[in-house]
C-alpha cells in the first residue's frame, strides 16, 4: 500500500492500514517518516495510557481482560500493545500474551498488537512510543500496554506510560523484595489481585506501608484489591485509576511525564542515529585508552572538528 | 529378618483369600513339557529392604502389582478406545467389538461434546462425529448402547468437564434397561486438571471444576459403588510430551488435588479413594515403562497411607489403565507402528496393568480401519495367550536395572511433586504455567533429538523410503454433520420444553448455591432430554469459562 | 535499528481440538530461528485468526489441526482473510492429513501442508519462503 493509501486507511480505521503502519513504524521501513510527519499530535490529548506491569503468574493478562471489558461496556476504543522479550540468541520471539486477549479478536474497537523488545539499543521506548501514537491516531482512547517480567523493558514502559500498574498475587514474596528497589517506586496504583487466596490482606498491608506517603498527601488510595478471574474489584480498580489521573492532570503530573517521555525519546533516538558516525569514529580512533576517557576525547575532537569545518 | 513369617503370613491372607473367591486361570501353568511355572518369583532371603520396596503382590506398597495373583487370577481388561460419527454406528462398532472379544467397552466422544457444545453450536463447525461419536441428548445415548447390556459389560468413558452429564445419561439408559445403579461398572475420565495442562477440553475455571468431581465421588459413593469415578491421566501429560517421572509426578500430584479437594468437602476417604482409577502411557522404552509403571504404584501407595493415613489397602492401590503411545506412532511405512504397539503393550502387561487399548496402526494417518483395529486387539490376545508374560507375577522384578529405574523415577517424582507442592499446589501451579513450562521444555528437547537424528525414529529421521503407497482410511462422511443437527432438531420439537425451561432453571439455582450436589438436577435435566450444550451453558454462566 | 527485521508470523489452532505439542513445537523452532511468532492458543475460530492476523500484519500464518476437521477449518480461514481484505496472506497448514485431502486443500489455496514426520527444517524454510513471496517482501514506495 502507499503511504497516502495507509493514511486514508488509518483515518477510516481500517485493520489491515493499521497493522501495516505498525510495522512501518516498528520495523523504521521506508514509509516510517513520511507516516510519523503526518499523525496528529493532537490524537494523543484525549488518550490514556495505562502501563501494567508485574511478575508471571499474579494474573496480569487475566486483569487487563477484566479492564478490556470494562472499558469496552463504556464504549471506549482500546490499543492493547503487548511486549515479550527476544531471544537474544536467534533474535526471534514467542509472543504469547495475545491468548487471553483473543476473546476481542472480532471487536474492530480493541487493536491488539504484539511486540517483541528486539533487544534495541534505544529501549523499547524508542519505537513503542511511535506504536502509541499511531493507535492514538487510530482513535484508541485508552491505550494499555502489557508486559511479562522484569527488566529494561518493563522501566521503558513506565516511562510510556501515564499511569503505572503493577499487579501482584499472594505468593510472590520474593518478587515483592526485588521490586521494592526500583519498579514499586515509579509504580502508581498496585493491584493486589487473587484477592480470594490467603495472604492477600496481608499483600495489602505490606504494600499500602510502601505507599503510605503518597496516599496521606491526596487521599488517594493505591492498593486494589482484585479477583480477575472472577472479574471482582475491576470497577473499584478503574475508578482509582481515572481518579489518580484527574489528579495528575490537575496538577500537571500527567503534562511533566509526557514532556519527560518525549525528552527521552528524543534522546534515544539521538544516540540511535548517532551510532553509525560514533561507531566509526571509534574504530579510527585506536588508542590505549580507557574506554570512558577515549569517549571523551572523542566528543572533544568531533567538537573541534566541526569548528573547523565550514557548513 | 522377617523371612518366612511375611511370606506365609501373606500367602494364608492375601493370596488365600484371593484364590478362594477368584480362583486361577488355569489349575496349574506350565512350561511345554510340563515344567510348573512359578506364580511368584522371589529373592532366597526376603530382607526388610525387600519387604520395604517390593513386598508382595496385592500387599502395601504394591510394587509388585495390586492383586495377589495378578493376570493369572484374571486377565486384563482388553479394551478398544472407539467412536465415531453417529451413535448408530459407534454401537454397530461396539458390538462388533464384544463380538471379536473385547471385554470392556471404551467410548470416545467427539469434541463439541468433550467440550459441552451441541452439534448445532457454531463452535462445533467441522468438528461434529470427526475425532468419537456426538452427543447431544439422552436420544443419543440410547442409541450408543442399544443392545448392549448394561449390567454385564463395563464400560469406560473419556469425558472429563461434562464428565456429571454424560455419566448421568448412562445411568438413566442403564436404568430403561432395567440395569440398577449400584451394579453399573466402569470408569469416566473425569479428570480435569490435566486438560489445563495437556489435553485441552477444559470448560470450566479449575475451582468449580473441582466441586463438580466431587459431587461425583460422593453420589457415586452412595448410589454407584462399583462405577471408577475417575480415571486420573497421566497418559496425555505425556503425550503432550513429558518425560516418565514427568507423567508419574503431575497424575499424583493431580491425585493427591482431588483427595484433599474431596477430604475439604467432608467426603470420607475409604468412601471415595478405592474408586480412583488411573490411566498411564504405555511408550516403547520398554524397561524405562515397565519401572514407571511400578514406581507410580509404590509411590501413590506410600502417599496414600502416610500422607492421607488411608488404612484401606483398597483405598492404597494404584489401579490403572493403560494404552499405547499414540504420539509414537508414524505415518511413514505405518505396518512399523504393529510392532511399536507390541513393544509398548508389553511395558504394559509387564508392568502390572488392569486394561489396556493397542493403538491401531494407520491412527498418525486418521480414523483406525476395522481391519487395524482388529490386529490391535489380537496383538493383546497374543501377549495374553502365547507370550507367556501373563503366567507369573511381575517377572522383572530383581533385575537390577529395573529396580534402579523404579528407585529413580519414584525419586524424581517424589520431587517434582514437592515442587509443585511449594509453588502453592497444582491449581497455582497451572494459573501460573508452572506444570505448562515443565512438559513444553521436555517437549521441545524431545523434538529436537529427533530433529538432529540424535533419537532414532524408524522410517522417519532413519530407514526412509520414498514414494510409499498409503493404505486406505476410514473417513467419516460430511454428512453425518447435518444429520446429527437433525436428529438434535427433532428431539428438542418433541419433548416437553416448559419442562425443561424448568429443569435447567432448577440446575441453575443449584450451581449458584454453591453447596448442592449437582447430580440430582442434572440426573432430572437429562431424563426431560434436555442437552448436553443446554446443561452446559447454565454451567458455564454460573462457573464461568477458562481461557488458557 | 537493526539491521534485518525478523519475520512475523501467527500460529493458530482452529477448531476445537486441544492437542497443541506440535504447533508449540514449530512456533518455538520458528523463533530459534528468528522469526517473531505470535500464537493464539487453541479452540480459535477462522474469524478471529484472521482478524489477529491482520492487526498483527503478519507475513505469514500456519495452522494446526489434528482432529480430521482440516478440510472445513483451513479453507474457513482463507475465506476470513478474503472477507477482511487480507487474501494475500500465505496460509500453511499442518496436521494428520491424508494425501488426497492435500491436494483439496492446495488447490483451495493453501501455501503449503504438512504432515507428522515432516522435519522441522523443512517447516521453517517453507515459513521463510512464504514470509519472502507474500506482500511484505515488497518494498512499498
Amino acid at each position: 500500500m502507499k503511504t497516502d493509501e495507509l493514511l486514508t486507511g488509518l483515518r477510516n480505521r481500517d485493520p489491515r492500514a493499521i497493522g501495516r503502519i505498525i510495522s512501518q513504524v516498528e520495523n523504521n521501513g521506508p514509509q516510517c517518516r513520511a507516516i510519523l510527519a503526518a499523525l496528529d499530535p493532537a490524537a494523543m490529548d484525549s488518550t490514556l495510557v495505562l502501563g501494567i506491569t508485574g511478575p508471571p503468574g499474579a494474573g496480569k493478562s487475566t486483569l487487563t481482560g477484566c479492564l478490556i471489558r470494562h472499558l469496552r461496556g463504556q464504549g471506549s476504543r482500546l490499543g492493547i500493545i503487548a511486549v515479550d522479550p527476544s531471544s537474544p540468541i536467534s533474535g526471534g520471539a514467542l509472543l504469547g500474551d495475545r491468548i487471553r486477549i483473543m476473546d476481542h479478536a472480532l471487536d474492530p474497537d480493541v487493536i491488539v498488537r504484539s511486540m517483541a523488545s528486539r533487544g534495541r539499543l534505544g529501549g523499547l521506548c524508542a519505537t513503542a512510543g511511535a506504536v502509541v501514537r499511531v493507535l492514538a491516531a487510530a482513535g484508541c482512547e485508552v491505550i494499555l500496554i502489557e508486559t511479562v517480567g522484569v527488566g529494561q523493558s518493563e522501566m521503558d514502559i513506565v516511562r510510556l506510560a501515564d499511569l503505572t500498574l503493577m499487579v501482584m498475587a499472594p505468593g510472590f514474596g520474593d518478587d515483592i523484595q526485588a521490586m521494592k528497589a526500583g519498579l514499586l517506586e515509579v509504580t502508581d496504583l498496585l493491584v493486589a489481585n487473587k484477592g480470594d487466596q490467603p495472604g492477600s490482606e496481608a499483600l495489602c498491608l505490606e504494600m499500602s506501608a510502601a505507599f503510605r506517603d503518597r496516599s496521606r498527601a491526596d487521599g488517594i488510595e493505591r492498593v486494589i484489591q482484585t479477583v480477575a478471574a472472577q472479574n471482582k474489584g475491576t470497577s473499584t480498580l478503574m475508578n482509582q485509576i481515572n481518579t489518580l489521573n484527574a489528579r495528575h492532570l490537575e496538577i500537571g503530573i500527567r503534562a511533566t511525564r509526557r514532556q519527560q517521555s518525549q525528552e527521552i525519546e528524543t534522546l534515544d533516538w539521538c544516540l540511535e542515529l548517532l551510532r553509525p558516525q560514533l561507531l566509526a569514529a571509534i574504530r579510527g580512533h585506536e588508542q590505549p585508552l580507557d574506554p570512558r576517557l577515549r569517549a571523551e576525547q572523542l566528543i572533544t575532537d568531533r567538537d573541534h572538528d566541526r569548528q573547523q569545518q565550514p557548513q | 529378618m522377617t523371612d518366612s513369617n511375611s511370606l506365609s503370613d501373606w500367602q494364608k491372607q492375601e493370596l488365600a483369600s484371593s484364590l478362594s473367591r477368584f480362583p486361577e486361570r488355569k489349575k496349574t501353568f506350565t512350561r511345554h513339557g510340563g515344567e510348573e511355572i512359578q506364580r511368584l518369583a522371589l529373592p532366597e532371603e526376603i530382607d526388610e529392604e525387600y519387604e520395604r520396596q517390593l513386598g508382595f503382590p496385592g500387599r502395601y506398597p504394591f510394587t509388585r502389582g495390586v492383586q495377589p495373583t495378578m493376570h493369572r487370577g484374571r486377565l486384563w481388561t482388553m479394551r478398544q478406545y472407539a467412536g465415531f460419527s453417529t451413535a448408530a454406528e459407534s454401537n454397530l462398532r461396539y458390538r462388533y467389538l464384544l463380538e471379536q472379544g473385547t471385554t470392556g467397552l471404551s467410548v470416545a466422544f467427539d469434541l463439541p461434546t468433550q467440550i459441552g457444545y451441541d452439534s448445532d453450536d457454531p463452535m462445533a463447525l467441522g468438528e461434529v462425529g470427526k475425532v468419537g461419536v456426538a452427543i447431544d441428548t439422552l436420544a443419543d445415548m440410547e442409541v450408543l448402547f442399544q443392545e448392549i447390556p448394561l449390567g454385564e459389560i463395563s464400560t469406560s468413558m473419556t469425558i472429563n468437564s461434562p464428565a456429571i452429564v454424560l455419566l448421568a445419561m448412562y445411568i438413566v439408559v442403564a436404568e430403561k434397561q432395567g440395569v440398577a445403579t449400584d451394579q453399573l461398572r466402569g470408569t469416566i475420565q473425569n479428570d480435569v486438571l490435566k486438560e489445563y495442562v495437556a489435553r485441552g477440553t477444559y470448560i470450566f475455571p479449575p475451582r468449580p471444576s473441582l466441586r463438580l468431581i466431587t459431587n461425583i465421588f460422593q453420589w457415586c459413593g452412595t448410589h454407584a459403588p462399583l462405577f471408577n469415578t475417575i480415571s486420573i491421566s497421566g497418559y496425555h501429560i505425556r503425550e503432550a510430551g513429558s518425560t516418565a517421572a514427568q507423567e508419574v509426578g503431575l497424575t499424583l500430584a493431580n491425585g493427591i488435588t482431588y483427595v484433599q479437594t474431596a477430604l475439604d468437602a467432608g467426603l470420607e476417604l475409604d468412601q471415595f479413594a478405592r474408586r480412583l482409577a488411573f490411566f498411564f502411557n504405555a511408550s516403547s522404552n520398554l524397561l524405562e515403562e515397565v519401572a514407571k509403571f511400578r514406581a507410580a504404584r509404590r509411590l501413590w501407595a506410600r502417599i496414600m497411607k502416610n500422607r492421607f493415613e488411608a488404612r484401606n489397602p483398597a483405598s492404597q492401590m494404584l489401579r490403572f489403565h493403560s494404552q499405547t503411545a499414540g504420539s509414537s506412532l508414524t505415518a511413514q511405512q505405518v505396518d512399523n507402528n504393529i510392532v511399536r504397539v507390541t513393544i509398548q503393550a508389553l511395558a504394559a502387561v509387564l508392568g502390572g496393568t488392569q486394561s489396556l487399548h493397542t493403538n491401531s496402526r494407520d491412527e498418525a494417518l486418521g480414523l483406525p480401519t476395522e481391519d487395524s483395529v482388529r490386529t490391535a486387539l489380537r496383538t493383546q490376545q497374543i501377549i495374553a495367550h502365547e507370550s507367556g508374560i501373563a503366567e507369573t507375577i511381575d517377572p522383572l522384578a530383581g533385575s537390577y536395572y529395573i529396580e534402579q529405574l523404579t528407585d529413580q523415577i519414584e525419586l524424581e517424582a517424589e520431587e517434582l511433586i514437592a515442587t509443585i507442592e511449594e509453588a502453592g499446589g497444582v491449581v497455582a501451579a497451572i494459573e501460573n504455567g508452572l506444570i505448562q513450562r515443565r512438559i513444553e521444555e521436555s517437549a521441545y528437547q524431545y523434538q529436537l533429538e529427533v530433529e538432529q537424528g540424535e533419537r532414532v525414529i524408524v522410517g522417519v529421521n532413519k530407514f526412509q523410503e520414498s514414494a510409499e503407497e498409503r493404505p486406505p482410511l476410514h473417513r467419516v462422511d460430511p454428512a453425518v454433520e447435518d444429520e446429527q443437527v437433525g436428529r438434535l432438531a427433532a428431539v428438542r420439537a418433541g419433548r416437553d420444553n416448559v419442562e425443561v425451561d424448568r429443569l435447567l432453571a432448577e440446575l441453575k439455582m443449584a450451581a449458584q448455591s454453591g453447596e448442592d450436589n449437582l447430580m440430582e438436577p442434572i440426573l432430572a435435566a437429562v431424563r426431560a432430554y434436555a442437552s448436553l450444550g443446554e446443561i452446559c451453558l447454565v454451567l458455564r454462566e454460573v462457573f464461568g469459562e477458562y481461557r488458557d | 535499528m537493526s539491521t534485518t527485521t525478523p519475520h512475523r508470523v501467527l500460529i493458530a489452532k482452529p477448531g476445537l481440538d486441544g492437542h497443541d505439542r506440535g504447533a508449540k513445537f514449530i512456533a518455538r523452532a520458528l523463533r530459534d530461528h528468528g522469526f517473531e511468532v505470535i500464537y493464539t492458543g487453541i479452540r480459535r475460530s477462522p474469524e478471529e485468526i484472521a482478524a489477529a492476523a491482520i492487526q498483527e500484519d503478519v507475513a505469514a500464518i500456519g495452522l494446526s489441526s489434528l482432529s480430521g476437521a482440516h478440510l472445513r477449518l483451513f479453507p474457513a480461514v482463507l475465506t476470513a482473510l478474503k472477507n477482511q481484505g487480507a487474501g494475500d496472506i500465505p496460509v500453511l497448514g499442518g496436521g494428520v492429513i491424508p494425501d488426497e485431502d492435500i491436494k483439496t486443500l492446495l488447490a483451495a489455496g493453501l501455501h503449503a501442508i504438512f504432515t507428522p514426520g515432516t522435519p522441522a527444517a523443512t517447516i521453517i524454510e517453507a515459513f521463510r519462503a512464504a514470509c519472502q513471496t507474500g506482500s511484505h517482501s515488497d518494498s512499498d514506495d
